[in-house]
């Protein structure tokens, strides 16, 4: 490879990354804005409707809000810690997009070894937890960052065993070729959702605590609690959290578009659906995931937390270990496993 | 080619840096943050050398369980280094003195070292031309087959640890209200709620 093809690489992957930044991102402004209205429709409320019109331009008006104001760093802070937390988090969040296979070929990394390098990155978000709570120098900020890591520690096990389930049918830990292998002819049906069904709804719950979502909110319970472990910072460091949060939970739905929900296949396996670009289903599909998501957020009670861990480690855990067991017999006995 | 080795000078050097920080920052927290960073150069050295399976396992297990333990308890510990590193200057010739010693042992030892040329090209089994054989595929047909008693051998050794960690740290506190959630979903109106009559001016016994 010559210079000139490393440098014309470079700025390929470069302007890709930016075209998928940006429409990740104005993705989640408008995402943020479904979830407090979908919040407000089922509590018979209005929501956001004031900037822009039904309220189209909140997001961004949240947005330079926060960026206008003066971020405050408490006294006894370690400065460095405090900083680097929020820009940690944002990052992580927003790195395991690279793999993510949006349509045919459309991955802008499409590693052998995806679905791992997303389940690392995920798992990596808890140091930015960690370490703002820490370098608050706060109680409750520290106490918040605690049980937020505990929490996502804990879904993060039987996380880990579905997506074995996910791989051991598909073959691969390539996302593309995950999707690939749901291509059949069978259509919405030959999809994993059906197929893995018990995993398909683990995955979902433990997606709603991996990302500190209602039910599962208890590190910012606002009702009860101040805001976990982010309650001593402001402004633009604030909105970093933030925007890690929104980007962790659709880079969850996104996964679930492609574990369980075909990524970019069209549920009917025929014609005139076929013609619609792939990226059209899997944002589809990613947004009705979402749906899910702000609709449990705004019917289901607050869990308590130790019946959150019971959940984690007595119920989700032996439930996807025994899974994992009977898929793979299941797999082995009728002859199916790919590449036997 | 040469961005592969601008790549591995730029993870080695970061993990030799962020190693050398580990043990010289004043603070604990940092210096296991520092220790996170050298894992992180590691795995990019393993990416770089074609092993990626293992760099993100390494990512998994090391940087995202080991090391957030190291974090915890080096937050709850409160160890106070300073204070630790007051008698640097008295100890530092004897100190000095052995670490210098061991050097020299690791030199003479590590530096007569050859690889086997005929380790490099040995038959390993299983593992069947590179080409198409992705890295989980490859180890997956190693370890279950060539090694498969070492890899169970390894695992039970690893459920005998969790065994003995368990045992050590549980305590039988006697007088704790547990919640038996099988029980309370089991209740129903009947099994919950006794009716009595209360006749006037005698009460019942509860």
């Amino acid at each position: 490879m010559t210079p000139l093809e490393l440098v014309g690489t470079v700025l390929l992957i470069a302007l890709k990354s930016f075209v998928l930044l940006a429409a990740l991102l104005v993705f989640i402004a408008y995402a943020l804005l479904a979830d407090r209205k979908i919040w407000a429709a089922v509590q018979l409320r209005r929501g956001p409707n004031v900037v822009g019109p039904y309220g189209l331009f909140q997001s961004f008006a949240d947005l330079l809000k926060f960026v206008l104001k003066e971020p405050v760093i408490p006294a006894g802070a370690n400065k460095a810690i405090y900083l680097l937390a929020p820009l940690v988090f944002a990052m992580l969040a927003l790195s395991s997009w690279a793999v993510m296979p949006i349509a045919d070929g459309w991955a802008i990394a499409d590693i052998n070894v995806g679905i791992t390098y997303i389940f690392a990155i995920s798992s990596l978000g808890v140091y930015g937890v960690i370490m703002g709570g820490w370098a608050s120098n706060s109680k409750y900020a520290f106490l918040g960052a605690l049980r937020s890591a505990a929490q996502m520690i804990s879904y993060e096990v039987s996380l880990g065993f579905v997506i074995i389930c996910v791989l051991m049918c598909a073959g691969s830990l390539n996302l593309t070729r995950i999707v690939a292998a749901q291509d059949t002819s069978l259509g919405l049906f030959g999809w994993y959702w059906l197929w893995l069904f018990p995993m398909f709804v683990v995955f979902f719950v433990s997606a709603l605590a991996e990302t500190n979502r209602p039910p599962f909110d208890l590190p910012e319970a606002e009702s009860e609690l101040v805001a976990g472990y982010m309650v001593e910072y402001s402004s633009t460091p604030y909105l970093l959290f933030m925007l890690g949060e929104y980007v962790a939970i659709m880079t969850m739905c996104a996964l679930g578009t492609v574990l369980f929900l075909g990524g970019w296949l069209s549920p009917i396996p025929f014609a005139p659906f076929t013609w619609v670009p792939g990226v059209i289903w899997f944002i589809l599909k990613a947004s009705f995931l979402f749906f899910g998501f702000a609709m449990v957020k705004s019917i289901v009670p607050r869990y308590r937390y130790d019946q959150l861990m019971r959940l984690g480690w007595k119920v989700f855990l032996p439930l996807s270990l025994v899974c994992v067991v009977v898929v793979a017999f299941v797999l082995k006995v009728a002859g199916l496993a790919p590449g036997a | 080619m040469t961005a592969a080795a601008a790549f591995f000078y730029l993870f080695a050097s970061l993990a030799v840096a962020s190693g050398f920080m580990v043990i010289a920052s004043r603070n604990p927290v940092a210096s296991v943050l520092f220790l996170i960073l050298a894992f992180v150069n590691a795995a990019g050295l393993f990416v770089l050398m074609g092993a990626e399976f293992l760099a993100m396992i390494l990512v998994v297990v090391y940087v995202g369980a080991v090391a957030v333990l190291f974090l915890f308890v080096v937050m709850m510990l409160d160890v106070d280094f300073a204070e630790l590193r007051q008698g640097f200057q008295q100890y530092l010739p004897i100190g000095g003195l052995i670490g210098a010693i061991f050097l020299i042992e690791l030199l003479l030892v590590v530096g007569s070292w050859s690889i086997d040329p005929g380790l490099v090209q040995a038959p390993l089994g299983n593992v069947a031309s590179a080409e198409n054989v992705t890295n989980a595929q490859a180890l997956g047909r190693v370890i279950y087959t060539d090694y498969a008693y070492f890899f169970q051998i390894a695992g039970l050794i690893l459920l005998v640890a969790m065994i003995g960690a368990i045992v050590l740290t549980l305590r039988d506190r006697p007088g704790v209200k547990r919640q038996n959630i099988a029980v309370q979903n089991a209740r129903t109106q009947a099994t919950a709620i006794e009716t009595r009559k209360v006749p006037s001016r005698q009460g019942v016994e509860v």
